[in-house]
């Protein structure tokens, strides 16, 4: 991480499955040299054995019972908030060939 | 009673229970100043006045026949786009969400209801909670009440312009790296970040899972403190949630603690990049500390300049993973060019996000990937813990922290617009906060000679709300900035 790398937007954008623009990509391609070139200042101080923290507090799972129910929602309700849908079921465009 | 909206939820609430005034007359007083003032502002997505009133009702039903539900019953409170109120939109200023219609309440939202709350309006916001002047909504740019050239601070943006206007007795926002605290110094009310799992997330829609908190805007910090109270709640719901622990009746601990507390003053938040105007009025505020009888510590956060990359890794890492589930299936924006599963996604996805948020996207996807992750995403957690630590360090000598909220006062709208990394310098102040998941408050400490509001930060100890509560009121009492209003 010595030399701040250029990110290859389509690679990432295909990650992502974002469409983009040519224009919003050169955009971004220049903004986003910048603000990985800030990141940098992460190598100036040393983790050496420093556990990652990806929480503010200790979390754990949170179980219950396997038989219980809470409030749920009518059919209609769910597949009512799809763009496209049909006898309670999502419509979408053809995905196997 | 013709400026019932600027008053304050204790003072609208002794007013009530003395049968002087209605939830009604607060509620269509609010309505009213909203439908005079937001065409200006334009702090409002949408509201219903109709459902508001309806509520109000209700709670005068419910006080004539001696079943109040406290202070709070009858109160308007304006909602943050990124919380879901049952048949409401909630389209967290996306066009993404642009037809959605939230099928639950929030638990923040429960706890108000059950507490009497008038459930007033959706506040305009950054797209999906992105930015930190509200410039980014899809639908509209928010002004600060004080000078409407410029921004309100974001993302809460439409939250604290309301406040600040009258359009609301209190508001919800969130605050992810600032996003209350900012805001609420740029438009001069009182806003606050509690401690990480103390109000559930459920119904909050995600943005980076592991610094999202809820959390009030008021005009005073025991309207703030009130708010609070009626929020907590270890949910089920909500797997990071959080037994309240320690004092947790606010209200009643701020008039009782009366310090003097040690506070600590960390030399690196009024460094390089902080207006002078800024530095001198918090300067000010601190002697008056010191003039109380509070112990004056000067403290070490050396971590605090790498605060910035590590939140801009850690939390484009969450929204890139949260973001996910915008896909064009189940609900949201699907592009009319879909042709197969991939252009269900990718078209769907770049239709339906701003600029903001596709270049989170990127820049979240990016450090996750394969052969940068070791670089970005693992050496931002382990320096997370460098920054928690810091802060574990110096609350063994004080009881909490004075800063700056924000480096400058409201800037004038596009000034940071094509700036993507001067904008995030605008959090540099808060965002530590959120990262080792503290408890946090903006109070109005002043304003510029131009008239622009500045905010003091009290940062707390985990769970240690009563105390900065506390902290706050007797700077806030003392010096009465709450009671002045902008001219609109």
């Amino acid at each position: 991480m010595s030399e701040t790398p250029h990110i290859d937007i389509d690679y990432v954008a295909n990650l992502a499955r974002l469409d983009m623009t040519e224009e919003e990509k050169s955009k971004l391609g220049s903004q986003l040299d910048d603000i990985l070139g800030y990141f940098d200042k992460l190598n100036s101080v040393d983790v050496e054995g420093v556990e990652p923290m990806a929480h503010a507090h200790r979390v754990a799972n949170v179980w219950r019972e396997g038989d219980q129910t809470g409030e749920t929602y009518a059919p209609e309700i769910l597949t009512g908030m799809a763009p496209d849908h049909r006898d309670n079921q999502v419509v979408v465009p053809k995905v196997v060939e | 009673m013709s400026d019932l909206h600027f008053k304050t939820i204790t003072e609208l609430a002794a007013m009530l229970a003395a049968g002087d005034i209605t939830s009604v007359a607060i509620t269509q007083s609010v309505i009213n100043r909203t439908a005079a003032v937001d065409a200006q502002v334009k702090a409002f997505l949408s509201s219903d006045p109709e459902d508001a009133l309806s509520q109000a009702k209700a709670s005068d039903e419910r006080r004539v026949a001696g079943k109040s539900l406290g202070p709070l019953d009858g109160i308007p409170i304006g909602i943050k786009d990124t919380l879901a109120v049952k048949d409401q939109p909630l389209r967290c200023a996306s066009k993404m969400l642009e037809n959605y219609v939230s099928p639950f309440d929030a638990t923040c939202i429960t706890k108000l209801r059950e507490a009497g709350v008038v459930i007033w309006g959706r506040l305009n916001m950054d797209e999906f909670a992105m930015g930190s002047s509200t410039e980014n909504s899809a639908y509209q740019t928010t002004c600060n009440p004080w000078n409407l050239e410029t921004i309100p601070g974001g993302s809460s943006g439409g939250s604290a312009a309301a406040m600040a206007a009258g359009e609301a007795i209190a508001t919800l926002g969130t605050d992810t790296g600032g996003s209350i605290r900012q805001p609420a110094a740029l438009c001069g009310v009182v806003g606050m970040k509690p401690t990480y799992g103390l109000i559930s997330r459920y119904g909050l829609v995600a943005f980076a899972s592991s610094l999202d908190q809820v959390g009030p805007f008021a005009r005073t910090v025991e309207d703030a403190a009130l708010l609070m109270e009626a929020m907590l709640s270890k949910d089920p719901l909500d797997s990071t949630s959080i037994a309240p622990q320690g004092e947790t009746n606010y209200a009643a601990a701020l008039k009782e603690k009366k310090g003097p507390w040690k506070l600590g003053i960390p030399h690196e938040f009024f460094g390089e990049g902080i207006n002078p105007e800024v530095k001198t009025n918090i300067e000010k505020a601190i002697d008056w500390y010191k003039g109380q009888g509070c112990e004056i510590v000067d403290i070490s956060l050396p971590h605090s300049e790498l605060a910035v990359p590590v939140y801009y890794i850690v939390a484009t890492a969450e929204a890139s993973s949260n973001l996910a589930r915008f896909d064009g299936v189940r609900y949201g924006h699907r592009s009319d060019e879909a042709k197969d599963a991939m252009t269900l996604f990718t078209k769907s996805r770049g239709e339906g996000f701003g600029d903001e948020v596709k270049r989170r996207i990127i820049l979240g996807t990016y450090v996750l990937s394969s052969g940068y992750y070791d670089a970005y995403y693992l050496r931002a957690q382990k320096v997370r813990r460098r920054i928690l630590g810091d802060f574990e360090k110096a609350f063994e000598q004080v009881d909490a922290i004075l800063t700056p909220t924000s480096p400058t006062p409201a800037f004038k709208r596009g000034e940071r617009a094509d700036d993507p990394l001067a904008m995030y310098l605008s959090d540099v102040y808060t965002i530590s906060v959120n990262l080792a998941g503290l408890p946090a408050i903006s109070i109005p400490s002043g304003f510029t000679e131009s008239g622009l509001p500045i905010g003091l930060q009290v940062i707390g100890k985990a769970f240690g709300e009563a105390d900065m509560f506390a902290i706050a009121n007797a700077f806030e009492q003392s010096h009465g900035y709450y009671k002045m209003m902008p001219a609109l």
